[in-house]
């Protein structure tokens, strides 16, 4: 057992540096030389001011804005220090209705519109910080987001087109709308014409 | 299922194929020992290593001597963890002035992590300093990971030697797993995950004013070193509650899809090194055969349940048909850039591999979309499992498939050219059975008792397959979990810390004592009579065994939860 004490010990000490210590500061340095936009969290600036991160999802609820995922962050929705899905049970009751009651709200905030919800817009995301809805998701947003900022829909549809990306590389993951870029590029299409 | 799920699973096969056989022969010469241009580039590192830690390096271990110096790490790194989460507030590198973890939390984290688990009561974003994430879980990603593997080739040398006293030196296998290793490959995957999004830094949480004017704070930190290694060491815990689910772990599918691979890469190569280092491709192929069909069915089976959707959505119009223009399914706790396809392909991965590492929120799965993760995981985590338990796991399944073909024809049951008599029968049936005692006991305490039922979120027989999963992937040493479940409390940390421990080492224990007994063994020729272990038939009867023992142990808990659940579910549609 003596024997053993000593390269215990040492190789521990010796490999906590290495693998704890000097591997993520060699990261962090490799990381913020070649990529220091994504290592600092990819952040969208303003008039100079971080406005949020491309890959995080805030909370919308403006109708001029496309509304996001659902988000069962606590305690309050999009909470980026406490990432969370809603784990809720697909029997759950208590999931029927909240999808139920999105569906409602969805519907009182654009009475006109009969098409089915897509399923993402009312089922909460994993992270609880989903920066994407899906492009059908994003369609049927398109009225009344168009409605709220006195713009034609196919205005709206273009500035949707312009913000979906495909499938990456055409074969991993799924298409998707980026809202926060998507609402900032509104915001700023409108004020150009509305100085 | 869609095409595109189609030509998903199949595109992750090819790749993963074939990185599995140069990466198969570079582990198997770098532990040998053999002159390659690595160990040559490492030599005056590693020489001097050995010389700070008093290492000789031809010089071998007994099996004994060898499960010691591996217990005496292993415990060394729950000290080391438990100390610096208890301390942590004291410690440099904690912006955020996040407070010292409870004793229990951080026992049950600190024994966690060592074994490979990477269970997680906490919420790191919340729990733990920066230092903590990098000198404390960062480390034991690597460590735990380099004891799995090192374990796996000692039970290799078992096999491949003959009258031998030893099955190599503990401290010189895992120096060199980790140098030549996990520390190249976790270096270039965090490159390429930085370059998606995934950050990394030291910075303070960033406040941001959002469109709407309210102030959304942003979590930081060390991120992307630390993912790496969560995957290639099928370690699975996450720097953030949502693990891969959250951006900045995992931002784009291609971070996602490398992360898939990352995970499968070393528990399938390790199957090519087993056979190069036994003398018989053929034997490693079998092996990586039988798992690969028993991942495939399981990929399938969750891809096709998640994309079923919720039944009880429909009557609310909700459309979850696919279409060109969303994932549709069951998107409750799953990510939009994700969807259906990649989701349930790595819910399937994760679990298959001892992993634990989530994009979606497996608690929100339709009933039989959580059903699969958990056999896999139940099948005690040999479906390429956790990297060197996997190999080491399936072996002792191999032992005990050769031990039943002998018995049907009457003949000492033989593996390699090694007689399996009595005693490594004992080891195996100890390896085998450790886990559902485990498993099963633990569930039937949780729900028998006050502060079990307590954790409960979910109500009816979801809420019994949350204690279920919970004890299933602690018992096996994967770490995922039907998340519902509160089991950040003294009761549960601590039921779930003794389940991890046992779970991990009363079955390294048991194979190394095999190794030491089958390399002290003489190698038999084959003969006509001998049971070859590299065709088809084999590969059969590997897959009855695995899917017996598994079936057999879990069967009527299962009906209990997720079975029951389903038929609610589709009642009366």
């Amino acid at each position: 057992m003596k024997t053993l004490i000593r390269p215990a010990l040492t190789l521990f000490i010796l490999l906590s540096i290495l693998t704890g210590l000097v591997y993520p500061l060699l990261v962090t340095g490799i990381g913020q030389a070649l990529f220091p936009k994504e290592a600092a969290g990819s952040l969208i600036e303003r008039d100079g001011k971080p406005v949020g991160s491309r890959l995080i999802g805030q909370n919308f609820t403006d109708p001029k804005y496309f509304w996001g995922r659902p988000s069962a962050t606590g305690p309050y929705p999009n909470n980026a220090v406490a990432s969370s899905g809603s784990n809720l049970g697909p029997l759950n009751p208590a999931l029927k209705e909240a999808v139920e009651n999105r569906v409602k709200a969805l519907r009182a905030a654009d009475p006109g519109n009969t098409m089915p919800v897509p399923v993402d817009l009312v089922t909460a995301s994993a992270s609880g910080l989903d920066p994407h809805i899906s492009p059908a998701a994003a369609e049927y947003q398109v009225t009344r987001v168009a409605r709220a900022r006195g713009l034609a829909s196919e205005t709206v549809r273009n500035w949707v087109a312009q913000h979906t990306e495909d499938r990456q590389w055409e074969i991993f993951g799924e298409p998707r709308v980026n809202v926060l870029k998507l609402n900032l590029a509104l915001d700023r299409s409108q004020a150009e014409k509305h100085p | 299922m869609t095409s595109h799920a189609w030509l998903l699973l199949g595109f992750f096969l090819l790749v993963l194929l074939t990185l599995i056989k140069p990466l198969g022969i570079y582990i198997a010469d770098v532990m040998e020992g053999r002159s390659t241009w690595a160990l040559r580039l490492g030599d005056p590192i590693e020489s001097a290593t050995y010389r700070l830690c008093g290492v000789r390096k031809n010089e071998e271990m007994g099996w004994l001597h060898y499960a010691l110096a591996i217990l005496l790490f292993n415990g060394l790194g729950v000290l080391a963890v438990y100390a610096l989460q208890r301390l942590q507030l004291w410690l440099p590198l904690n912006p955020q002035q996040l407070g010292n973890v409870s004793p229990d939390s951080a026992f049950n984290t600190a024994v966690s992590f060592v074994t490979n688990t990477n269970w997680q009561g906490y919420a790191g974003e919340s729990t733990m300093s920066y230092l903590t994430q990098m000198l404390a879980l960062t480390v034991q990603n690597f460590l735990s990971a380099a004891t799995g593997i090192v374990v796996a080739i000692a039970l290799i040398r078992g096999f491949a030697r003959h009258t031998a006293q030893s099955v190599g030196n503990a401290w010189v296998d895992l120096t060199r797993i980790t140098f030549y290793v996990l520390l190249p490959l976790a270096l270039a995957f965090a490159v390429v995950l930085v370059s998606q999004g995934a950050i990394q830094n030291f910075a303070a949480y960033q406040d941001v004013t959002t469109l709407e004017n309210a102030t959304q704070t942003l979590a930081m930190g060390p991120v992307a070193s630390q993912e790496a290694i969560k995957m290639i060491g099928t370690n699975g815990g996450g720097f953030f509650n949502a693990n891969s689910a959250h951006p900045f772990e995992n931002p784009t599918p291609l971070t996602n899809f490398f992360q898939m691979l990352a995970i499968f890469l070393i528990p399938g190569a390790l199957c090519h090194t087993f056979g190069r280092l036994v003398g018989d491709a053929r034997q490693g192929w079998a092996v990586l055969a039988a798992m690969t069909i028993l991942f495939v069915v399981a990929a399938l089976a969750v891809i096709y349940f998640e994309q079923q959707g919720n039944p009880l959505f429909a009557a609310a119009g909700v459309d979850q048909a696919a279409s060109a223009t969303q994932a549709g399914g069951n998107m409750e706790g799953k990510e939009t850039r994700f969807g259906i396809a990649d989701s349930g392909l790595f819910a399937a991965i994760t679990t298959s591999a001892s992993c634990g590492a989530v994009i979606a929120m497996h608690d929100s799965f339709t009933p039989l979309g959580g059903l699969a993760p958990l056999i896999l995981m139940q099948l005690g985590e040999v479906v390429f499992g956790g990297v060197g338990s996997g190999l080491y796991g399936m072996l002792v399944f191999a032992i005990m498939a050769v031990f039943i073909a002998g018995l049907m024809i009457g003949r000492t049951p033989e593996y390699l050219g090694k007689k399996i008599e009595a005693y490594e029968m004992k080891m195996t049936s100890i390896a085998i059975l450790v886990t559902p005692l485990l498993v099963l006991g633990g569930t039937a305490v949780a729900v028998m008792t006050v502060s079990g039922r307590a954790g409960i979120f979910n109500p009816g027989a979801h809420g019994f397959s949350e204690v279920l999963y919970a004890f299933t992937s602690v018992g096996n040493n994967n770490g995922s979990a039907f998340a519902g479940l509160s089991a950040n409390t003294p009761f549960y940390n601590v039921l779930l810390a003794i389940a991890m421990w046992f779970g991990r080492l009363a079955v390294i224990v048991p194979v190394l004592a095999m190794a030491g007994s089958l390399a002290a063994k003489k190698r038999l020729a084959a003969t006509a009579g001998t049971l070859p272990t590299h065709g088809p038939l084999f590969v059969t009867l590997l897959i009855g065994t695995v899917l017996l023992v598994g079936l057999l142990n879990y069967v009527p808990a299962l009906a209990l939860g997720p079975v029951v659940e389903h038929l609610m579910l589709w009642a009366g549609h």
